[in-house]
């Protein structure tokens, strides 16, 4: 029998640092939202080759990011629920259908002889409502999310078309429609709007129970609860969340167009998901970022920005939107599987 | 002594000087393996001390920053996990890998089907996993059962049958035995030996020093991603000198005094407690200040118990009362507000959020605890979270790297110590050592024994009969579903607790050990 023994090492060694900072765990967003970043610029660099005329003119430059982030900012606060509800494990492909039913049940003339302030208030309520029927569904009624909340997404649209007699409301109110035609310091209203959403979806997740919370029902739900937290009242306020976000876009919307009707912010869940996807939201939750959110938001508006200034039609700009989104996704699972490979194999 | 055929035996593989590299960590540096045909080779090493970086870089998981593998003879660069099982190798991995929602089947064959005419051949696939399932004497478990429903142990099962399925010529088993009962360990080796017996070689990796005594024919240790000593004969080596070469120190595997104290008023009492199928009308005690153990069989319904005294499954018959207060069945958000705490069987799939920072797993029942106005405070549970880690001897000791980028011993320090933060009084805990080394058990078992003379009520579980003599106030022994025999832990030994265990278990004779 051979016995080879080696020398022990020195008790105190140090393991050497072989790595630099980039490939550190902390740098991690930022390579994440690396590629986000390079697709904005590379859209930035088609725009500046298509249209020279445009981009030489620094005024039009600066009016036309305003106009960017005015087209991202609806849309981005509908993300900002949507990307919450799918870091929690779920998905809300209601939220178009509830951005119209709120839009339209606060522009009936009833809702108006209140006001702003009561247009205001039914639109949020009326998003909180039908977000806490989706959470009582998933979270109590134990219904798949994709299904419940499909059904009402059919429902929240019925019912819209019900109050309006499928007509397109108009609003008279000034208040509300001056929200999306004023400036403050030269950036639109709405961006404020967007601006303040995001803040506040970003300090909620990054610095809160209710954030941590939510990765923690995302990422393990056995665990979450086993750890004693109360998953069935978090989904629930999940998809409230959501419907919140839905009753704030509603009023941005309504002010847009100075008017509601039940057809309004179509398909704005698949605008919505694809966002958070491509933002490096994990479909099947507990890992994602608003700012990542937010950056598939802009980039898909800097891409309707970008056919709009060529003046080309809407059908090629939804076949690029979808190409992207395969891409990202299939970029992220790419991702996935190999860190599924590397670390939890075991 | 190792047989003279094994010392003749080829050489089949041979590592030198392999290096493997994470961002801020050595997990392999400079590591020497050499394994002959037919022979058992035992990897021994502390938690963390790189075994299962190893084999994931023989399983084509992992590839080599530096270093020669030889397989065979020749040059050995598996590209990914298929290669290596084509060129022959199969391993078993620490934490289980299986698909939850394939059938056993399904999963033994996953990656492998039989096909012809590019269809998969179901029947052919179903018979030959009953074959397999048969030999690892658990003919019992159906091919076409969900994973999904299978208990630890049966997923351990599938997971060696997995193993089995392809045509190895070396097996590697990281931890199989971890989620093994005493009867199944022995099962195991019989497999383990009519393998050898046929010239497959084997890499069997545990921290129980008895089985690699028994089953081991060499013994190669590492310690902090280096080989400390080679090819030791296994069952002369003296434990001290094991010891001492894993951790550069000589650890007495002791457990902690038995407390004097005497034990404070009722915490938990259980009465008549049943679901079907799983334990019928248990009824039990635990007080403030006492450990109480529960040994018995995988499949005894152990596990099952505990999560219903928690709250995790909805008692069908009986009642649970906390500190003289009726507990509100099927609430775990109830149990953990009245002061329980459980650390879960399955560490994966039941109590870790893989991708998270240590602290934010470790803090995860009480951060709510820490916050203020709904602000989680990050400093306070850092600090919080690196004490545990301090106590129960975590590596790497930054509590913010990812729980993922943690061998698996350390992991289970995590989910135990989850509940050492807060004010829990009373502790449930399955199988609390699970994959945990011999210095780091230690460890654990003074900080259980500490929180119980502090006042917690422990209730433990633990297939490791001697845990559970060693540690526990007082016994209850478990048999398919009931309880047969409480005594106070002096009034028991060894061989009485296996006896009632197995008592009417058709394995009994099988048992080796
Ligand atoms: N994917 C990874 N990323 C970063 N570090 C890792 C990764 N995998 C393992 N490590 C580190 O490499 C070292 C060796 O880990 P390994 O899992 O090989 O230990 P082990 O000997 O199997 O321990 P155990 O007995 O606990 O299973 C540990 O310090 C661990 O934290
Ligand atoms: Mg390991």
């Amino acid at each position: 029998m051979t016995t080879t023994q080696t020398a022990a090492p020195p008790a105190n060694e140090k393991p050497a640092e072989t790595r630099s900072w980039w490939r550190d765990d902390a740098s991690e967003p930022l390579r994440r939202n690396l590629a986000l970043f390079a697709v904005l610029i590379l859209l930035i660099i088609i725009g500046i080759a298509t249209r020279p005329d445009l981009y030489s003119d620094s005024t039009w430059v600066r009016n036309n990011i305003f106009t960017i982030l005015e087209l991202a900012s609806v849309i981005g606060v509908v993300t900002v629920g949507m990307t919450f509800v799918i870091i929690g494990g779920g998905i809300d492909l209601s939220v178009g259908a509830i951005v119209a039913l709120a839009g339209v049940w606060s522009t009936t003339l009833a809702t108006q002889s209140y006001g702003a302030g009561g247009m205001i208030f039914c639109a949020l309520a009326v998003g909180i409502g039908v977000g806490v029927v989706n959470g009582i569904l998933i979270a109590y009624g134990r219904l798949v999310a994709f299904i419940a909340t499909l059904a009402i997404l059919v429902a929240a649209r019925g019912l819209a078309a019900q109050i309006s007699g499928k007509q397109t409301q108009v609003s008279t109110n000034t208040f509300i429609n001056d929200i999306a035609a004023n400036d403050l310091l030269g950036i639109p209203l709405l961006v404020y709007i967007l601006a303040a959403v995001v803040a506040a979806g970003w300090v909620l997740l990054n610095r809160t129970t209710f954030g941590r919370r939510t990765v923690a029902v995302g990422g393990n739900v056995e665990a979450a609860r086993l750890a004693g937290i109360n998953v069935k009242r978090h989904t629930l306020l999940l998809y409230a969340l959501s419907g919140l976000c839905c009753g704030i876009a509603a009023i941005m919307l309504t002010s847009q167009a100075t008017s509601a009707q039940a057809a309004m912010a179509n398909l704005y869940e698949l605008d919505a998901i694809a966002a958070a996807i491509i933002g490096g939201t994990l479909l099947s939750g507990g890992r994602g970022t608003i700012i990542g959110s937010l950056l598939g938001v802009i980039v898909f508006a800097t891409i309707t920005n970008l056919f709009a200034i060529n003046n080309l039609s809407t059908e090629v700009q939804n076949m690029v939107k979808g190409g992207i989104i395969v891409a990202a996704v299939l970029v992220q699972q790419f991702r996935y599987k190999s860190l599924s490979q590397l670390f939890n194999r075991a | 002594m190792t047989s003279p055929e094994v010392n003749d035996a080829a050489v089949v593989l041979k590592l030198e000087d392999v290096v493997k590299t994470f961002p801020g960590v050595r997990a392999l540096d400079g590591v020497q393996l050499e394994v002959r045909a037919g022979e058992v080779h035992c990897l021994l090493g502390q938690n963390g001390a790189g075994k299962s970086t190893l084999i994931k870089v023989l399983s084509g998981v992992h590839r080599p920053d530096e270093g020669r593998i030889e397989w065979l003879g020749g040059e050995f660069k598996p590209a990914n996990p298929q290669s290596a099982m084509k060129a022959g190798i199969a391993t078993i991995y620490q934490e289980l890998d299986l698909v939850d929602d394939l059938s056993v089947a399904e999963n033994a064959f996953l990656g492998h089907e039989p096909r012809r005419f590019g269809f998969v051949r179901r029947g052919y696939m179903s018979r030959h996993t009953r074959k397999i399932l048969t030999r690892l004497g658990h003919g019992e478990i159906p091919p076409g059962r969900m994973v999904r429903s299978l208990p630890a142990a049966g997923k351990q099962v599938v997971s060696m049958a997995r193993a089995l399925s392809h045509d190895a010529k070396l097996i590697i088993m990281d931890e199989p035995s971890a989620v093994l009962a005493h009867d199944e360990v022995g099962n195991l080796f019989r497999i383990i030996r009519d393998l050898t017996s046929n010239g497959i070689a084997v890499i069997y990796i545990s921290h129980r020093l008895e089985e690699i005594r028994e089953i081991g024919d060499r013994v190669t240790v590492l310690k902090d991603g280096r080989t400390t000593a080679a090819n030791l004969p296994a069952r002369t080596t003296p434990t001290r000198d094991l010891v001492s070469r894993m951790t550069g120190r000589t650890i007495e595997y002791v457990f902690p005094e038995q407390s004097t104290q005497d034990r404070g008023e009722e915490l938990l009492r259980v009465d008549g407690l049943g679901r079907t199928g799983e334990f019928a009308d248990i009824s039990l005690t635990v007080h403030s200040g006492e450990i109480v153990g529960i040994a018995g069989l995988v499949g005894s319904g152990r596990s099952e118990l505990l999560e219903t005294i928690f709250g995790a499954r909805r008692p069908e018959s009986g009642t649970v009362t906390v500190a003289g207060k009726a507990l509100r069945p099927g609430s775990v958000g109830a149990a953990v507000r009245a002061g329980l705490g459980m650390a879960p069987e399955e560490r994966k799939s039941q109590a870790l959020l893989l991708g998270e920072p240590i602290y934010r797993n470790v803090t995860l029942a009480t951060f709510t605890g820490y916050a203020r106005g709904g602000f989680t405070n990050a400093g306070k549970e850092i600090a919080e979270a690196s004490r545990i880690a301090d106590a129960l001897e975590l590596r790497p000791r930054d509590v913010r790297k990812p729980v993922r980028t943690l061998s698996g011993g350390n992991q289970q320090k995590v989910v135990v110590g989850r509940w050492l933060l807060g004010d829990t009084k009373l502790l449930l805990l399955d199988e609390p050592t699970r994959g945990v080394d011999v210095g780091a058990r230690a460890e654990l078992y003074q900080v259980i024994r500490d929180l119980a003379a502090r006042g917690v009520g422990v209730l433990l579980v633990s297939s490791e009969v001697p845990e559970v003599l060693g540690l526990a106030d007082r016994v209850l022994v478990m048999r398919e579903g009931r309880v047969v025999r409480e005594a106070p832990a002096g009034e028991l030994d060894e061989d009485t607790v296996l006896d009632l265990v197995m008592a009417g278990s058709l394995q009994a004779e099988e048992v080796t050990l």
